[in-house]
């Protein structure tokens, strides 16, 4: 016997109904709910970043490069889980050599490549060339190299040099939010384009996951900034929090109007699937999807932001509403990615029985590899943010000046 | 009488020469020279005539080195009850299990019924347009097949087959499912899983041959696929399917 058959004898103890015999193991598991957690991170920290320089938005300058960082060190753990989860990663690379472009799956060797070739570090890169060569001439041989061979050894700091760096981040960000739209909207479609699968198989699924990572991009823009900047015994500026947590607001209501929309579809067509549907979502979604998500994750954290609009409170009481909102909304959020990918294969294709999955401790597919996934972009991003500070004051004034 | 005798002996060499070079000639011509555009192959499933005794599911995992444990099939028979009141209760054939009908009240049931599955060879299989590296592609004889050493083992046809029909082989770690015996009929010869059913309920044959099997049986029946709402094409057809089956 196969050590996954002494598994699959606990998980068929576990099913209702009638399943189909190979169906018996769950073939996407946790790795697969953290990808699109990640991916949807990047895209909605990018288009946080991208509001600042397009519709030059002043409040949310603060964190615009901690938004870049921050979708730079998500975008690159995101392939990780994936890789981690094929049966030959040492394969992988027939993705991009030989992709069939037929397939969703395909074109993420060309979406991630150009996100972040063309779109990520292109522009992190405009942005940062002058400090870093300003940051190199003053500093100790190991960062001075490290920093000069990041500006790729570019010494121009001229006003037009500048200028240009200008014209090219605001070029590059334009092409960027339709990328980041990309990004995600093409991870959506990856389970919306599924037509076996009837809780995947849906036209609003790319839209569905799209403004789902815009909220938790900027949920966690917010987490950062409001826990790096008392750690930097600097204040937090209320001007900046209170205008992303409006644009929160507003992407939470896109969000939830979307996935309410598609509810009420799905129950008002009545579909052959419906029953078993109805089935999945009173039984095996009701914690993750009735509470986690819809509950605590969205309507919850709606309230809470409709309070802070209608009254003023005053500073800090904001403060610990936002803090306690943008927690729920990542924890919703991770619940919606569970509820879509492990939600999607607990009924069977024979809409009579519903499956089982039991997430595992160790092992590649367990609980601590996902915390591992989980908490890697965060040490990235500390390693990035002592190589490239995104702190205002971080910047050096001398060319200014000059 | 000596003359005679050496001519007898070099006309039964000759004979035998030529005998020997048509036979090789025939097994070379098989094995090599098989022209897959000369075929199209399909399956003709008659549900009256399956009586449930899982022949072909032990058939073909001998056959195809499909893992024994019972999480894994490339064909596999459900078993319907459709009682009096409606209900319906499906169950998976286990041949290796003692056959019991205690679930059911025999006075309570309408009609009951085997429905054996498999892969349908789709003429639009979602499997081979999902496939991110084209492992799993259609030949030119209309099966589906998986290239075991270019399938990187991401799933995603497994997600993409309307009918359960695939599963990730525990020893390769890459995808399986059945081929129509495809090792088998390119020779000539029947998949395991008809070669074996006692009742004939399963049909094979090439729809590009003149008279066969097949064509008898897609001419006296009237035919289903399963899920047609789906439009992937299955080349496996079914006489007397219940509406109840998916």
């Amino acid at each position: 016997m196969y050590p996954i058959s002494e598994k699959l004898i606990d998980l068929a103890q576990q099913i209702s109904g009638h399943i189909y015999p190979n169906e018996v193991e769950v073939h996407w598991g946790i790795l697969i709910v953290v990808y699109p957690y990640l991916t949807g991170l990047v895209a909605g920290a990018f288009i946080l970043a991208s509001l600042v320089k397009v519709f030059n938005v002043k409040e949310v300058q603060p964190v615009y490069r901690l938004a870049l960082l921050t979708a730079l060190s998500f975008l690159i753990i995101a392939p990780l889980p994936l890789l981690l989860h094929l049966g030959h990663p040492e394969r992988s690379y027939e993705i991009f050599l030989n992709p069939n472009f037929t397939s969703a799956m395909a074109m993420f060797g060309f979406v991630y490549a150009w996100y972040l070739m063309v779109v990520l570090l292109l522009e992190i890169w405009f942005t940062y060339r002058r400090d870093i060569i300003i940051w190199s001439q003053n500093e100790k041989p190991l960062m001075r190299w490290i920093h000069r061979v990041i500006s790729l050894f570019s010494k121009d700091v001229s006003d037009a040099g500048l200028a240009f760096d200008k014209k090219v981040v605001k070029a590059i960000t334009i092409i960027g939010i339709p990328s980041a739209f990309l990004l995600h909207g093409y991870v959506g479609f990856i389970f919306g384009s599924i037509k076996a699968n009837p809780w995947w198989s849906s036209v609003l699924m790319p839209i569905v996951f799209l403004f789902s990572a815009i909220v938790s991009g900027i949920a966690l823009v917010i987490l950062l900034y409001m826990i790096i900047t008392p750690l930097r015994k600097e204040k937090i500026e209320m001007g900046c929090l209170d205008k992303m947590s409006s644009y929160l607001f507003y992407a939470v209501i896109v969000d939830f109007s979307l996935e309410l929309l598609d509810f009420i579809h799905r129950l008002y067509e009545s579909e052959e699937s419906i029953r078993i549907l109805s089935e999945l979502v009173m039984n095996k979604l009701f914690v993750s999807l009735g509470v986690i998500q819809v509950l605590l994750g969205m309507l919850l954290p709606l309230a809470i932001m409709i309070c802070v609009k209608l009254f003023k409170f005053e500073e800090e009481l904001r403060k610990l509403l936002y803090f306690v909102s943008v927690i729920l909304i990542q924890l919703g959020i991770f619940a919606t990615r569970w509820n879509v990918v492990i939600g999607g294969q607990m009924f069977s294709k024979s809409f009579r029985g519903l499956t089982a999955y039991k997430m595992e401790l160790t092992g590649l597919e367990g609980l601590f590899v996902t915390l591992i996934l989980l908490i890697l972009p965060f040490i990235v991003l500390t390693i990035l943010i002592k190589v490239l500070p995104p702190w205002d004051e971080s910047r050096p004034v001398r060319a200014e000046a000059a | 009488m000596e003359r005679r005798k050496f001519f007898e002996k070099c006309l039964t060499l000759l004979a035998e020469v030529g005998i020997l070079s048509t036979v090789t000639g025939r097994a070379s011509a098989k094995t090599t020279d098989y022209d897959p555009s000369k075929h199209h192959y399909g399956m003709g499933i008659q549900i009256d005539k399956c009586i449930g005794c899982g022949r072909c599911m032990e058939a073909c995992k001998e056959e195809n080195n499909v893992p024994k444990d019972p999480f894994f099939f490339r064909t596999w028979v459900e078993r319907y009850v459709i009682k009096k009141d409606g209900d319906v209760l499906v169950q998976n054939i286990d041949p290796s299990a003692e056959r019991t009908n205690a679930a059911v009240n025999e006075k309570e049931i309408l009609r009951s019924f085997f429905v054996p599955k498999l892969c349908n060879q789709c003429e639009n299989p979602p499997c081979v347009q999902v496939c991110p590296v084209g492992a799993t592609f259609k030949t030119e004889d209309g099966v589906i097949l998986v290239d075991e050493k270019r399938c990187i083992g991401c799933r995603y046809c497994i997600q993409a087959c309307p009918y359960g029909a695939r599963y990730l082989h525990p020893e390769t770690e890459t995808a399986d499912k059945c081929t129509f015996c495809y090792h088998r009929i390119t020779k000539g010869l029947l998949p395991a899983c008809v070669e074996v059913c006692p009742t004939q309920a399963r049909i094979f044959g090439d729809t590009k041959s003149g008279a066969s099997p097949l064509g008898r049986f897609k001419r006296m029946n009237k035919l289903h696929v399963l899920k047609p709402f789906l439009n992937t094409e299955p080349k496996v057809t079914y006489s007397g399917l219940d509406g109840e089956v998916r």
